[in-house]
């Protein structure tokens, strides 16, 4: 994800919700409506920093089956189709701990993930699983808080590649709305600081939204919102698909305008 | 007798400058919360050495709390034993019932100092629910709980008591609608809140500086007890029993023991229907090191590193994870970990309020259970303080049920 004038759309889904196969699907109609980049979710019983959207794709996704080796099951076959579009996994740190970094780093390389992004591991518990993305030639993305000090920032740089994900609400994935001036405001402060692409994500619900965020960082991240409309159609895979479809395409209109602007 | 501040904290070794003991503990959170961590820990390492907060911290264990709380022999329970003497440290007649009060105190002023108006709390049986509500009342914060649906059934007079404080109980019924979920539930709010909200967390788990400041507000028994012990019966006892759900009322007891190496430290998790059939909550005697609410600790967990639903009869035990610090205490050898079943628990509920007329609650039967099996292997010089963390009127309605009375 260079930085460039087109403000770049990152989508994220839980793999496996509402089971394992329609991942696949999923992510065929991100990719084809406008995503740059595919956050996978991989899924946790406890997800602490999600809201009760994601929580509840969590659920359905380890109801029907989906392990960590599905997740990367499903990505490798999304690398038969497509090489270029990056895929990035997002989720906590237990499962990835339970399948020994070294062995989950290995494998997600070989199936063709991109960059790795672990909720609860800030930069002061980092050393360790770094080291092995490192090796394995994947990013590490971190998130960077609305709170987070300027020493802070500095100390992701230690250890962040790919892209920068600044949580633009205090609170968890679905909740408040985004005030898109102060977010634009606090970046700015940072942003010399940072040479990595900074993705705008949380409480980033609409067309609307996104578009009014699009000046503010190099990419927009939805993610609950897309996972609502696959809750909603969860038992019709091909209307769910349509929906993503034009959801996606004009999120990705509204970015384009606002730049035009 | 004063909580003696100046003892509070360690030997100075653990956790290290980065919360961690040994592997264990850290600040495994969200971005967003690292911050307000870290104000949290700078406002705390800075009232624990203030005089003014500590006066007013001992003040109110004396004067509200009712601290000390006894040492008391249950002669009748040791003579039938024909083993240990058992001494109870007497936790459940603190107010409010249960040690929990000792750290709600202790959050609640820091709060208090560091100008927040809002309180809120994860519960499983109710008791730091309880104690937390009666520390808003008293210091008029806002206050919300969050506890899980099935706790709400099982542990229903706490809730009534929460409601009559004045507190919000949010009830949660993600996952398996019990204690781990509350506590997602209050990280999730403490996240959405952090400019106005404290979150007092009820055990010694969740990310540093959390072990260590719960730690340190629940020493207090354990200075209580060795010096009782040494004045009382003369000596230091032989060992010390104390249930462990999160862990917080055994680190409380035992801290202020860990250089008395001939003192053996014994924690109780709850074995629910026995841990070879699955549904327990015994995560040090059956579990694996994993990362969990803010912390790496032993957890319940399946292969693929999810976490597994728990049980216990006793809502307070009902947990997949465990302090750090035990988990620490655990590999070092320094503390020794066993389970004790639902129907040993409720015996030993039975027994001592035959015996002693000490109704306890069913998380300290755990305890109790164990001394009940220890003391007879042991002989008649020596001695066991189990640690009575609170008291059984909460739990009344739940053993109504077991034995199918309706109140």
């Amino acid at each position: 994800m260079a930085k460039s004038s087109r403000c770049a759309l990152i989508t994220y889904v839980t793999a496996g919700d509402p089971e394992p196969d329609a991942t696949l699907s999923i992510m065929r109609s991100l990719a084809a409506s406008g995503a740059d980049v595919i956050e996978l979710g991989m899924p946790f019983s406890d997800p602490m920093a999600d809201g009760p959207i994601i929580q509840r794709a969590s659920e359905r996704a380890l109801k029907s089956g989906t392990t960590l080796i599905s997740v990367l099951d499903t990505v490798q076959k999304f690398r038969e189709e497509d090489l270029t579009i990056p895929v990035v996994l997002m989720g906590y740190l237990n499962p990835i701990e339970a399948m020994g970094y070294a062995n989950f780093v290995e494998k997600a390389a070989a199936v063709g993930v991109d960059g790795v992004l672990i909720v609860d591991v800030p930069p002061e518990e980092a050393d360790e699983i770094n080291t092995q993305l490192v090796t394995g030639g994947l990013d590490q993305i971190f998130l960077v808080a609305p709170n987070s000090s300027l020493e802070r920032i500095e100390n992701v740089c230690k250890f962040a590649s790919g892209f920068v994900y600044y949580v633009s609400v205090k609170g968890v994935t679905g909740g408040k709305s985004v005030d898109a001036e102060e977010v634009g405001a606090h970046i700015q402060q940072f942003r010399q600081r940072l040479s990595l692409p900074i993705g705008v994500g949380f409480g980033i619900k609409s067309p609307e939204s996104a578009g009014a965020i699009a000046g503010a960082g190099d990419a927009v991240i939805v993610g609950s919102a897309i996972v609502e409309i696959i809750e909603e159609h969860r038992l019709d895979l091909a209307v769910m698909q349509q929906r993503i479809e034009s959801f996606v395409t004009q999120l990705r209109l509204a970015l384009d305008s606002a730049r035009m602007v | 007798m004063t909580s003696d501040f100046s003892k509070m904290q360690n030997d100075g070794s653990l956790p290290d400058s980065t919360g961690h003991y040994g592997v264990y503990g850290g600040k495994f959170v969200a971005e967003t919360l690292m911050a307000p961590l870290a104000q949290l820990e700078a406002a705390y390492l800075a009232c624990i050495h203030d005089a003014k907060f500590l006066a007013e911290f001992d003040y109110d264990l004396t004067h509200y709390v009712g601290r000390p709380s006894p040492l008391y022999h249950a002669k009748r329970l040791s003579d039938e034993l024909k083993g240990a003497q058992i001494y109870l440290k007497r936790e459940d007649l603190n107010h409010t019932g249960a040690h929990k009060i000792n750290n709600t105190i202790g959050q609640a002023l820091l709060a208090r100092n560091m100008g927040k108006r809002r309180v809120i709390a994860e519960t499983g049986a109710g008791q730091h629910g309880v104690a937390t509500a009666t520390v808003a009342a008293r210091l008029g914060m806002q206050c919300a709980v969050y506890m899980g649906t099935e706790d709400i059934q099982r542990q229903s007079p706490n809730v009534y008591r929460m409601k009559m404080l004045g507190a919000e109980v949010i009830p949660v019924d993600s996952g398996s609608c019990t204690l781990k979920d509350a506590l997602n539930e209050a990280l999730r709010d403490w996240v959405s809140n952090v400019d106005d909200t404290f979150y007092i967390i009820g055990t010694v788990a969740g990310p540093h500086p959390y072990p260590a400041m719960v730690r340190d507000f629940q020493c207090v028994i354990g200075r209580e007890a060795r010096c009782q012990s040494l004045h009382q019966i003369g000596c230091l006892p032989d060992t010390l029993i104390a249930c462990v759900g999160g862990g917080s009322n055994a680190i409380g007891l035992f801290y202020p023991f860990i250089n008395d190496r001939e003192v053996r430290l014994i924690g109780i998790e709850a074995g629910g229907y026995g841990v070879e059939t699955g549904r327990h909550s015994a995560p040090l005697n059956v579990g694996r090191p994993g990362v969990l609410h803010g912390n790496r600790t032993y957890l319940l967990q399946d292969e693929d590193g999810q976490i597994l639903p728990t049980h216990s009869i006793s809502a307070g035990l009902d947990y997949p994870g465990v302090g750090p610090e035990h988990a620490w205490l655990k590999d070092t050898g320094r503390a020794e970990y066993f389970c004790i079943n639902d129907d040993a628990a409720i015996a030993a509920f039975h027994r001592l309020t035959r015996v002693e007329g000490i109704i306890p609650a069913l998380e300290s039967c755990h305890a109790l259970a164990y001394a009940n099996q220890l003391a007879p292997e042991m002989s008649p010089e020596q001695v066991i303080i189990v640690n009575l963390s609170g008291r059984g009127d909460k739990d009344m309605e739940a053993l109504a049920s077991i034995s199918d009375v309706s109140l």
